[in-house]
């Protein structure tokens, strides 16, 4: 964020039309927001240009289940920035069947607000003696 | 033997939701077979979000989506064989067929009244896109690495290229990039991105993974394993242009280059086939050229949302209860669909025009400012931009459709005059 | 009683063929070695796979090659029945297309009869149609060769590996013979890379390497040239078929492009002959050039090809071209124990039985010793194929082992239990259980059966999944698990 006056342009990724979006901003303030279509495309520019905001989805490594892997998401989007972090802290999560949808597996990731939950469930492996 | 007024072929989302519509429509002895341990077909390893916006007016993961439909699901009485593989199917006479299903339980010979094929598609190989070379280790098409990621927990290489920038790509990328690889570039034949533009920001922008547009892969080179893949600039006819060959370093090549529906065994009982979606011709209930066999979801047609793939399993539902309760799907004067213009094709191809019915096409060629015309019912749509990415849905209503006179509609998209 | 010991260079379907004749004595110590992961991977993998009449060799020019295939083929009949391996005997014909053809065939036909093929005869063009209705109608006359018959090439090797291994055969896989050593006289050890193997005989049967494994004793010199070849598979629901196996008249170089069915039903064309240099013994590289000249020579052949969109696969593989063009199968000139039994390009795969039963012969005549066993095991039963046998037979085995219930390969409807048998018959890779069971081999080329397999394979050889090799080292199917690489 500098002094001088920023050009920006962003694709709107909040609905299939994906407008192009130009935003102009100045001394680190949102001067103008243009070519979106409709009021969740400024919605999305102002979040984008300073915050840019992702929903992260992966699998986690999970011991006893009839997969080796249960898949999860953030609870809501977190800091574009921050994800690569969240990967590498989640390579490092194990977790046990059996796991049902919603269950929270890492609260509050890195400090994000988000958590970590469970998006397909897991159940315990049978073990036939 | 066990018998059934519906068998549904696949537990996919269209599967599953037809499932769900017939036993709310009063049938009785409804079945969901699918080979895999678990329902859902591709959408457990779809742990992305994008599926549900509206179906459930959510925005889910596959997995989550899955899980809301098999909860409906457990509310209602069918039978699900799980596990299970269909590898026949017999056409008796109009009001009975055979499923032949293999599992460890046994053959089992299912006699049916109805059934919906709803198995999905296949993805294209490295051999139907022409590549040429040797034939080392690392090669995979979209789909197979998911599941190797995603249900196995395989990290399939490192130094990734990815073929085709459709959705299934593009998403791969950004999964791949999301696991430590490093995708090199995603090459596209087209001069436009095959999948929709929220995923180019989302899965390339974001992690400045390389598109390269109107480029083509001719060979792989590599022994054991890949090691390079040999990439050129194309012109408007998809042709080589000569020096413009170049290498990639790589140790894996995703293909991801179009989806094929998956309807052999029906094609073994000699129905009419659309050379245009290479799936079944069907009529406005989504029923096959053979009567009381119906299809839907991928397997009918290659459907980017699945809120279409749900709903095309509704229509198979209600069509499957028709001709069950009224033996049979009544006589009509069959409208066949003809196209013109930018149009690659739409579903069904037939209509009777004696009730509402949802088409499903998509055109051949990206394009702005075009409206869709029926001349015979006189009706006219605009569309600001049409992609062979994104399907093109229209419902027409029964009034619309009860003053067609002709043998046939003929769908038009053409430029829009100012 | 002290064992002979004899070391067979090259698990091919040559140094198969000879381990199986070997493994009838009692007094030898019979130990095959490939460099492979798995037998059969060198030239006897990618071939057109057919069990020649005998008319095209010129017994002047290639008596070897000319004495051998007819025998072989004769052979064929008896061991592809007691060896369970999978044949048909549909006949070829070969189409001539101008007057500068016709006189090739009769060429052939007079070669044909001097080197004793039966019932070859020159037919007309109604007759070329009754026995091949996608024979091209420009065909003015044909060769018709009712003999002539397919094998599968990857399923020979196999089984007759299987079989001399039950019948006492050491197999060494992964191990490169780097050295022999003699003491002057004869050949007393081979240098591997998995150490020595003692040895009184050395039968070389290496196939493309054959030229460098001969170097290592020095003495004859020839050299091998990799001649590649590409092909085109179709689908198995692709038409027109043929029902024969149809040739153009042949040129010096090669038979030419073969339009042919093979045994498991796809309908195959190719190969084309290209030479490459000497060294590029791995080249099995598919060009659009060779590819395309395939196609433009298959085409003649035939009414019509199927649809390309029902291609498959296309794959090339190479051919041994040795100096001076025929089989050289003859003992070292001064070094006793050492036989080549090289250049086994066409006819080599119909020649093997026959060339492998002149091995006895050979040490014999050398002054080796060989004592029958009494009860060697000519047969082999092959891994019965589910989608095969009826929905009767498909229970029965279902009860008796619920993995016949598991579909692994939808394509090819192949189940759990095929996969864990051909993983107990010495597959150790996901191209090895293909080989065996046809796992991936249908129309979606492994895209939804790999994954499956590669989890068998974990499980069965008790490794982690992603070190499951494809084909050989350096082809694992993954780097490792889904989060290694965050942890660099």
């Amino acid at each position: 964020m500098s002094n001088k006056r920023k050009v920006v342009k962003l694709i709107c990724i909040v609905c299939p039309i994906g407008c192009e979006i130009e935003v102009i901003v100045e001394n680190g303030n949102i001067i103008s927001i243009s070519g979106n279509k409709c009021p969740n495309g400024e919605k999305y520019a102002k979040e984008e240009v300073f915050h840019p905001k992702r929903l992260a989805f992966t699998v986690l490594r999970c011991k006893n289940g009839t997969m080796p892997t249960v898949a999860v998401k953030t609870s809501k989007p977190v800091s574009k920035f921050l994800i690569p972090s969240i990967m590498k802290y989640l390579s490092n999560v194990e977790v046990s069947a059996p796991l049902n949808v919603g269950d929270v597996v890492v609260q509050n990731i890195l400090d994000s607000g988000a958590d970590v939950i469970v998006t397909r469930s897991l159940d315990l492996l049978e073990r036939n003696s | 033997m066990c018998t059934y007024d519906l068998i549904v072929i696949g537990g996919g989302a269209s599967g599953i939701a037809a499932a769900i519509k017939a036993k709310e429509l009063g049938v009785k002895k409804v079945a969901l077979v699918d080979e895999k341990s678990y329902l859902g077909g591709v959408l457990p390893q779809c742990i992305h979000s994008g599926f549900g916006l509206v179906y459930f007016k959510k925005d889910l993961t596959g997995p989550e989506f899955t899980e809301k439909l098999v909860q409906k699901a457990k509310k209602l009485s069918f039978d699900v064989y799980s596990d299970t593989f269909v590898f026949k199917i017999i056409y008796r006479d109009y009001f009975e067929k055979l499923v032949y299903t293999v599992s460890k339980h046994g053959i089992k010979k299912l006699k049916t009244k109805t059934i919906i094929y709803s198995a999905g598609c296949r993805e294209r190989s490295i051999y139907e896109i022409g590549v040429v070379g040797s034939r080392p280790s690392g090669i995979f098409t979209a789909g197979e690495a998911q599941t190797l990621m995603d249900i196995y927990g395989i990290m399939p290489g490192k130094n990734i290229v990815i073929v085709g920038s459709g959705d299934v790509g593009l998403i791969m990328a950004r999964r791949f990039a999301l696991q430590g690889a490093n995708v090199k570039a995603v090459i596209e034949i087209m001069p436009y991105p095959g999948g929709l533009t929220r995923n180019i920001v989302q899965c390339l922008n974001d992690f400045n993974i390389p598109l390269l547009l109107s480029h083509s892969v001719l060979r792989v080179i590599g022994k054991d394993r890949i090691e390079e893949v040999e990439v050129c600039k194309v012109d408007e006819n998809k042709k080589c242009i000569e020096d413009s060959i170049f290498r990639i370093k790589c140790d894996t090549l995703i293909i991801s280059a179009g989806l094929v529906p998956r309807v052999e065994l029906l094609e073994d009982l000699g129905i009419s086939i659309d050379p245009l979606t290479k799936s079944a011709v069907v009529n406005d209930r989504l029923e096959t050229s053979l009567p009381g066999i119906f299809v839907a979801g991928n397997a009918l047609v290659v459907n980017d949302l699945v809120d279409y793939a749900v709903e095309q399993g509704e229509v198979v539902a209600q069509g499957a209860s028709e001709f069950i309760f009224n033996n049979g799907i009544s006589a009509a004067q069959w409208k066949k669909i003809k196209l013109n213009g930018n149009i690659r094709f739409f579903v069904p191809q037939l209509i009777s025009g004696e009730r509402d019915v949802i088409m499903y096409g998509r055109v051949i060629s990206p394009e702005e400012k075009v409206k869709l015309e029926i001349n015979e019912i006189k009706k006219e749509i605009s569309f600001f931009r049409v992609r062979p990415s994104e399907m093109i849905r229209l419902r027409l209503n029964k009034d619309e459709l009860s003053s067609v006179k002709t043998k046939s509609l003929t769908f038009s998209i053409s430029k829009r005059s100012e | 009683m002290s064992k002979a010991r004899v070391a067979i260079i090259g698990a091919g379907i040559v140094g198969a063929s000879i381990a199986r004749v070997l493994s009838r004595y009692e007094n030898l110590e019979v130990h095959l070695i490939e460099m492979g992961a798995d037998v059969g991977w060198g030239v006897s993998k990618a071939n057109t796979a057919i069990l020649h009449a005998g008319y095209d060799d010129d017994p002047n020019l290639y008596p070897n090659r000319a004495k051998y295939c007819i025998r072989g083929n004769y052979l064929w009949r008896k061991w592809t029945k007691q060896l369970q391996i999978r044949a048909s005997w549909n006949g070829s014909l070969v189409l001539s297309f101008s007057e500068e053809d016709e006189e090739e065939l009769y060429n052939l036909l007079e070669r044909g009869e001097r080197n004793g093929v039966k019932e070859l005869r020159i037919i007309e063009k109604d007759e070329i149609q009754k026995l091949e209705k996608n024979a091209s109608p420009s065909a003015t006359l044909a060769l018709w060769a009712p003999t002539a018959g397919q094998i599968s090439p990857f399923e020979a090797v196999t089984a007759l590996v299987e079989n001399a291994v039950e019948n006492g055969v050491i197999l060494h896989l992964e191990t490169k013979v780097l050295d022999i050593v003699e003491d002057g006289t004869r050949i007393t050890k081979l240098v591997t890379n998995n150490g020595e193997i003692e040895v009184d005989w050395v039968i070389n049967a290496a196939g493309l390497y054959a030229d460098y494994i001969a170097k290592l004793v020095g003495g004859s010199e020839f050299k091998i040239t990799p001649r590649r070849g590409e092909y085109f598979l179709f689908d198995s629901t692709a038409e027109p078929k043929v029902s024969r196996i149809l040739f153009p008249a042949p040129k010096p170089k090669s038979k030419g492009v073969v339009v042919t069915t093979t045994v498991d039903g796809n309908l195959m064309i190719g190969p084309n002959a290209i030479d490459l240099p000497e060294e590029e013994k791995e080249n099995k590289e598919t060009t659009q050039e060779g590819l395309e000249e395939v196609w433009r020579d298959a085409s003649k052949l035939v009414k019509s090809l199927p649809s390309k969109s029902k291609v498959i696969k296309t794959f090339a593989g190479l051919r041994p071209e040795p100096t001076g063009g025929d089989f050289i199968i003859k003992p070292h000139d001064s070094l006793l124990g050492f036989i080549n039994v090289a250049g086994m390009r066409s006819p080599g795969l119909t020649s093997a039985p026959a060339v492998a039963y002149e091995i006895p012969k050979m040490l014999l005549h050398l002054g080796a010793r060989l004592v029958l066993k009494k009860n060697w095991n000519p047969t082999r039963k092959r891994i019965i194929r589910f989608s095969e046998v009826s929905n009767r037979r498909k229970n029965k085995l279902i009860a008796m082992n619920p993995l016949y219930g598991n579909i692994v390969c939808q394509c090819e409807m192949v189940t759990e239990a095929e996969v864990v048998e051909a993983i107990r018959r010495g597959a150790r890779t996901i191209e090895g259980v293909k080989l065996r069971t046809r796992a991936g081999m249908g129309r979606c080329q492994g895209a939804f059966c790999r994954a499956k397999i590669a989890m068998i394979l974990s499980r069965e050889l008790k490794i982690k999944p992603w070190q499951v090799r494809v084909k050989g080292a350096g082809s694992e199917i993954g780097v490792g698990d889904l989060f290694s690489l965050l942890h660099e």
